[in-house]
């Protein structure tokens, strides 16, 4: 065998799982297939790649804000849509992580790429803590209405606990948790360069940032869903004692779905904070919990792609009407669940796809 | 002959109920023996403690020499015991296909596991409802999918409880062919059951629970024959 050859026989399986993986891209757990399909996402991808072309900075950041919060959605997607466990404490995650990046930063600067050193520290937290809590509610076999009350429960406890942090006691090296004022003045994110640091405030840089992060964790999750791991927390949402019948651990796909979730969260809290340059303990609170379930509800809970565009439209809808007064915005948010769960269970954009699979003969999964 | 399974003074109590009593069970590789009794004499209870649901107050199971008493459920069925619920324990809203794919995934993978779900799907006569939602098949197409389900990887042990519930004559005939057809492969089957007509077309040997006991055992004659039995069970159903 010639050198070449031996080369070719030892990358030939990773070659192979590659294809797999790719191939993973359709199948039975997400809606849209085929190249009609994916015509019309790339020309989704591409109408928001040349948005900030025809927009200001100002309005561009905005934009940036709604694609923070997809991440925190997406992940509750798959834990709630997918594995049927109802978090209702997802900004738990969120929280912990935004505060992590704002007291990393503080301490340790944002020279050579450190802050996305403390975003992936910050990330890693968020899932860890979920994993944790989720060994302690799954391994525990609490279940159903159940874990919805013990994530609401653990979201209002961190928030409380940050609000009676005000002192000077409350710090961690240099930075100060604040209390309920929040924290602030920790850097954004920045991309070493040439010449210097290219800073990504919250503009049109960023933007593209997002859009890029978020196209890659929504193909990915695209291809861990339709993957074996995929069909099993399905199978747990559809018939837990059955799955676990069939010789699958449960509780362990439930953690680690509960994990990814808790990581997702924790990317969209270590951005928010990167974005803005501040974080309260509000973002842990009841309302802020509330709202992720009302934009996976409304836009389709059991499919990624219906999940992630509903959430962007339920978001950028929301920041429309809080023009008019944020309490006026949360009743219509509360009104749209109430319409959602009577009129379109499966949610709005869910079964806005169905219908035009249906229509163009393409019936999704 | 080998036995492949060995449960020995298992005891269990909810509160004031027995639902099972001191009982001594052994079972052969290879045997189709069914469990009857009547109505609360702990047939599921039985299972469910077979299948570690539920933790015995005292006892031990051993499965192929292993004793998997302190195993849980996912553990004894990773050691060769599968399972068929009475009412159906499959995923509805998912294909036919989606069914199968989920219940082999574990051990096999990419051609193996294809051809493993075609040669299933033709098994349960159930090829051309592949893309179907579970669901949405008759109630006698949904026990052969879940039948499908836990005979697919082969397993050593079946545990089956009330095969052909609610289905008709025909397909509670099939299903029993269905087994011996499984038998013959080298399945051992274990199957609490009512129809007494059906554990006459596939039973080796019968035990009969009561109060969470065994009461008796033997062949399906000497059970039908046995005057307690008429008594406590086979009598009580007439009436």
């Amino acid at each position: 065998m010639s050198r070449a050859e031996a080369l070719d026989a030892l990358a030939a399986p990773a070659r192979s799982r590659a294809r797999q993986w790719l191939s993973r891209l359709e199948g039975p757990q997400t809606m849209g297939r085929g190249p009609a399909f994916w015509v019309a996402m790339a020309a989704v991808v591409l109408a928001a790649a040349v948005y900030p072309l025809f927009s200001n900075d100002y309005t561009v950041g905005n934009a940036a804000y709604f694609l923070v919060w997809t991440f925190m959605a997406m992940g509750l997607g798959v834990v709630w849509g997918y594995c049927g466990a109802l978090s209702f404490g997802q900004t738990a995650f969120f929280g912990l992580a935004g505060y992590a990046y704002g007291v990393i930063t503080i301490n340790i600067g944002s020279a050579y790429g450190l802050t996305w050193l403390a975003l992936i520290l910050s990330v890693g937290l968020g899932a860890a803590f979920a994993l944790l809590i989720g060994y302690f509610m799954f391994y525990g076999r609490i279940k159903g209405v159940f874990i919805g009350i013990v994530t609401l429960s653990v979201t209002l406890v961190l928030e409380t606990f940050m609000a009676q942090t005000a002192g000077p006691q409350w710090a961690i090296g240099t930075a100060r948790l604040n209390g309920f004022n929040g924290m602030s003045g920790m850097p954004p994110l920045t991309v070493p360069w040439f010449g210097g640091d290219v800073v990504l405030y919250s503009g049109t840089a960023l933007y593209y940032v997002l859009l890029a992060m978020v196209v890659i964790v929504y193909l990915g999750l695209r291809m861990l869903l339709n993957a074996p791991f995929g069909n099993v927390l399905v199978a747990i949402r559809e018939n837990p004692e059955r799955t676990e019948m069939l010789g699958y651990d449960i509780r362990l796909y439930q953690m680690l779905a509960f994990g990814l979730g808790g990581a997702l969260a924790g990317l969209s809290g270590a951005l928010y904070t990167a974005w803005g340059q501040y974080i309260t303990p509000s973002s842990m609170g009841l309302t802020s919990a509330a709202l992720p379930i009302v934009w996976v509800a409304v836009g389709g809970r059991r499919d990624i792609t219906a999940t992630l565009l509903g959430s962007v439209l339920v978001i950028a809808g929301f920041q429309a009407l809080t023009i008019y007064g944020s309490q006026y915005a949360l009743v219509v948010m509360g009104a749209l669940l109430v319409f959602t769960v009577m009129v379109t269970p499966d949610g709005v954009v869910a079964t806005l796809m169905q219908r035009l699979g249906r229509i163009f003969g393409k019936a999704g999964r | 002959m080998t036995q492949i399974l060995q449960v020995s003074k298992l005891n269990k109590r909810f509160g004031g109920v027995t639902v099972a009593r001191d009982i001594d069970f052994a079972l052969d590789e290879g045997a189709m023996h069914c469990l009857i009794g009547p109505n609360g004499a702990g047939k599921s209870s039985f299972f469910r403690l077979l299948l570690g649901e539920h933790a015995p107050d005292s006892g031990t199971i051993t499965f192929r020499g292993r004793d998997i008493t302190p195993l849980r459920s996912f553990q004894r069925i990773r050691e060769g015991i599968s399972v068929k619920f009475q009412v159906p324990g499959i995923f509805k809203a998912l294909s036919v296909r989606q069914n199968l794919q989920i219940a082999f995934q574990h051990h096999l993978h990419g051609a193996s596991l294809t051809e493993t779900v075609r040669r299933v799907l033709e098994f349960t006569s159930l090829t051309a409802e592949a893309a179907t939602p579970a669901g949405v098949l008759s109630h006698g197409q949904q026990q052969w999918l879940e039948i499908g389900m836990a005979v697919g990887v082969e397993p050593r042990l079946l545990l089956l409880d009330e095969p052909t519930a609610g289905m008709s004559p025909d397909e509670t005939r099939k299903t029993g062919e269905m087994l011996h057809d499984l038998n013959a492969r080298g399945i051992t089957i274990l199957a609490v059951e009512h129809d007494m007509a059906f554990v006459q077309q596939i039973a080796h040997s019968v035990t009969v629970l009561h109060m969470g006991a065994i009461f008796a055992q033997g062949s399906i004659d000497q059970i039908t024959a046995h005057p307690g039995v008429q008594e406590i069970y086979l009598g009580a159903a007439d009436e």
